[in-house]
């Protein structure tokens, strides 16, 4: 790469490595992390987040170098063109509705209104390079004719139940209209499994963390993570490299649900399955409640994708999901009910309960 | 460990106690055949009251030697390893723990002693790498993929696990899909099987499905139509030869005299079966007919030299009319060598 080094500029601008960034959803963790890890990188001049709530005061101490623009995504032209930006990171996509701010609506409206903002800004942005999107393997939505592992070929056999899962698949059916309208530039789509950590807060760590895990009767899904801070390290080389596309973004290996409460030392609780839709079903009409239908049919389906593309083409690997998970056991051992050095201790037990028994039995014959 | 259990009893009382080295298992004592030829001589050495060689005076109950301690612990062992999750489970959800030492032994049971199933043919299976077993498919319950798969098993010299292609109802069962998928199986679909096959596994497909499984009595042994031949593009496509395989036995197990059509569609299901025994006896007709079956593994088709005509139609139905054919004759041979259907 023709990287001048030694010359006067402050910084090495490598060709690839873009001047100003705008990243989207820094009021959550993700969204703030990531910007404060493209601002640690001197080879990005400017980085400027957006969003339209003030990130917590946790997060504030991480946005040292970030400059923040309190705005939401309607507004996001006149920003992406005052800034000359080159590149825009898309991280405000909602997962899970929020109850306090909105619900399902303000979720939807951020999801799919917010992004066709976004995108439509972006065609417009005449600087603009590269253009990344956070999405997330729900896109392959849930069947029982599913392949047993996805590629980012795959295509969605159904259309998915869950709120987040549909507007997965909307995001990325803007970005397919924006990469034929703006073909020039770099869009990369990742889809991310369920991120993992001992650090982070998302609607699946809440669920492992609980003492009691409820799972779906006679279901045990295959499951994968990433560990957020792989995820991290994804979204940092997909702004200063260049890797157009869409990716999947996984730990390699597979937990069996019943397998990761177990290693967690959880205790399942299985549900018949049209009970737990029903209740998801009801918890959305009340709009209460942090499960829907998008966990349901994770927990009934489970989802297994492919990484060779990934590992191929950023020369990067995940830690494994089982390792990921590992590390999001070590940092919520407090709910453990079951541990192995206990089992270990039983069996032991056991076995030398087994032959102080026998002996004393042979010693009376 | 075990020398404290060992140590009270190291009297001159204890020569006639342990004397071969098993514990007594519901008042009798199993007779073990001996580790090593020093113990057989050490165990008539006992019993002409003698006291035994030292070296060989702790071979009693609980040393590492016996059978029973063993399977005890091992199966704590087991039973700790699956409780905190210490095992692996491949990407299709196989779990090979848990067919090692929970499915194969039931299935073992099943295909040994209550089919008493002959073998034949196993060195057509290739030692390692990929392979497309395909078999026909008979018996109202598809018990026959689950036979092959333990056959396989049992008598391949590395022990090499079938991976089976279901049938999408399968994996919409609550329970039964988790059995499958954790026994090795996946749902029958091209990217499933190219990829096992590309990861060199050896798996099974019955190409019939449910036209096979739930074929009349009177129709027994007469292969149905194989479909689009999508097994024969995935083996073509990965270049995997292609073992045909001729299963006898299954279709005498729930002979099939009537198929309630209007059950069938209220439950869901591709048929619902009426059998000498099912629903008549209700529970009881679940029990498989005692029938005797044989399993011929047929010489390998090679594919490699078309791998790049997976595409063409021709190729594909004139190879899948080439299994088809293959099975029918084994199983024609087969049948001659079987004249009654429950022969010992």
């Amino acid at each position: 790469m023709p990287v001048r080094r030694g010359e006067t500029l402050t910084v090495d601008r490598s060709p690839d490595a873009p001047g100003t960034v705008v990243v989207t959803g820094i009021s959550r963790p993700l969204g703030a992390r990531v910007a404060a890890r493209l601002a640690a990188d001197p080879r990005i001049r400017r980085v400027v987040g957006v969003d339209a709530v003030e990130p917590g005061p946790e997060l504030v101490a991480l946005l040292g170098g970030v400059e923040r623009v309190l705005a939401d995504l309607g507004s996001a032209s006149t920003i992406i063109a005052d800034l000359h930006a080159e590149a825009v990171v898309h991280l405000a996509v909602l997962t899970a509705p929020d109850q306090q701010h909105g619900g399902r609506t303000a979720m939807k409206e951020q999801n799919v209104i917010g992004t066709m903002q976004l995108l439509a800004a972006c065609q417009q942005a005449p600087r603009l390079r590269k253009l990344v999107i956070r999405s997330s393997t729900a896109a392959y939505g849930a069947s029982f004719r599913d392949p047993a592992v996805f590629t980012e070929e795959t295509e969605p056999r159904e259309v998915p139940r869950g709120g987040f899962a549909r507007d997965i698949l909307d995001i990325e059916g803007y970005v397919r209209g924006f990469r034929r309208r703006r073909p020039e530039i770099t869009a990369t789509v990742l889809r991310f499994a369920p991120f993992v950590g001992s650090t982070i807060d998302t609607t699946l760590t809440r669920y492992f963390a609980q003492p009691v895990v409820p799972t779906v009767l006679g279901r045990d899904p295959r499951l994968q993570f990433v560990h957020v801070d792989d995820a991290l390290e994804v979204l940092h080389r997909s702004v200063t490299e260049e890797h157009g596309g869409t990716y999947n973004v996984a730990g390699a290996g597979v937990l069996a649900l019943s397998q990761a409460i177990r290693r967690a030392g959880r205790v399942a609780v299985p549900v018949l399955e049209p009970g737990l839709s029903a209740a998801a079903g009801f918890a959305r009409s009340l709009s209460v409640g942090r499960y829907g239908f998008d966990q349901v049919d994770l927990f009934v389906h489970g989802r297994v994708v492919d990484t060779t593309r990934l590992i191929n083409e950023y020369g990067f690997t995940p830690r494994s999901t089982a390792a990921a998970f590992d590390d999001f056991i070590s940092g919520h051992a407090g709910g453990t009910v079951v541990r192995a050095d206990q089992l270990a201790a039983a069996e032991q037990a056991i076995l030398d309960g087994i032959r102080r028994v026998r002996a004393a039995v042979e010693e009376r014959s | 460990m075990s020398e404290r259990g060992a140590e009270p009893r190291r009297g001159p009382r204890s020569d006639n106690t342990a004397r071969d080295g098993s514990p007594p298992v519901n008042g009798k004592r199993i007779v073990l055949p001996p580790a090593n030829p020093g113990d057989a001589i050490a165990d008539g050495a006992s019993r002409n009251g003698q006291r035994p060689a030292p070296p060989i005076d702790p071979a009693v109950a609980d040393q590492p030697g016996d059978v029973w301690d063993r399977r005890i612990a091992s199966g704590l062992a087991f039973l700790r390893r699956r409780l905190a999750g210490q095992y692996e489970v491949d990407e299709f959800g196989f779990d090979a723990d848990l067919s090692e030492h929970v499915f194969h032994p039931i299935l073992r049971l099943l295909y040994r002693d209550w089919f008493r199933t002959e073998v034949f043919g196993v060195e057509n299976l290739p030692r390692n790498g990929a392979g497309l077993v395909v078999g026909n498919h008979s018996g109202t319950v598809a018990l026959d993929a689950l036979m092959l798969s333990a056959a396989l098993h049992d008598r391949h010299p590395e022990r090499r696990h079938l991976r089976l292609l279901g049938a999408d109802l399968v994996f919409r069962m609550p329970v039964v899909s988790e059995l499958a998928r954790k026994s090795g199986g996946t749902v029958a679909c091209n990217p499933d099987a190219e990829r096992l096959l590309g990861d060199g596994a050896l798996v099974g497909v019955f190409p019939e499905g449910f036209k096979g499984v739930g074929k009349h009595y009177s129709q027994r042994y007469k292969l149905q139509r194989f479909g689009r031949g999508g097994f024969v593009s995935a083996a073509l496509r990965t270049g995997t030869p292609i073992i045909p395989v001729a299963i006898v036995g299954a279709e005498e197990i729930y002979p099939m005299l009537a198929d309630v059509k209007p059950l069938a569609r209220l439950l869901g299901l591709p048929y619902f079966p009426v059998t000498p025994t099912f629903p008549w006896l209700g529970p009881l007709g679940i029990v498989p007919l005692p029938s005797k079956w044989l399993i011929q593994f047929c010489p390998p088709i090679p594919t490699a030299d078309l791998m790049d005509q997976a595409d063409d139609p021709m190729v594909v139905f004139n190879l899948s009319d080439q299994v088809r054919e293959t099975i029918q004759q084994a199983l024609h041979r087969l049948l001659e060598r079987r004249p009654d259907p429950f022969a010992p």
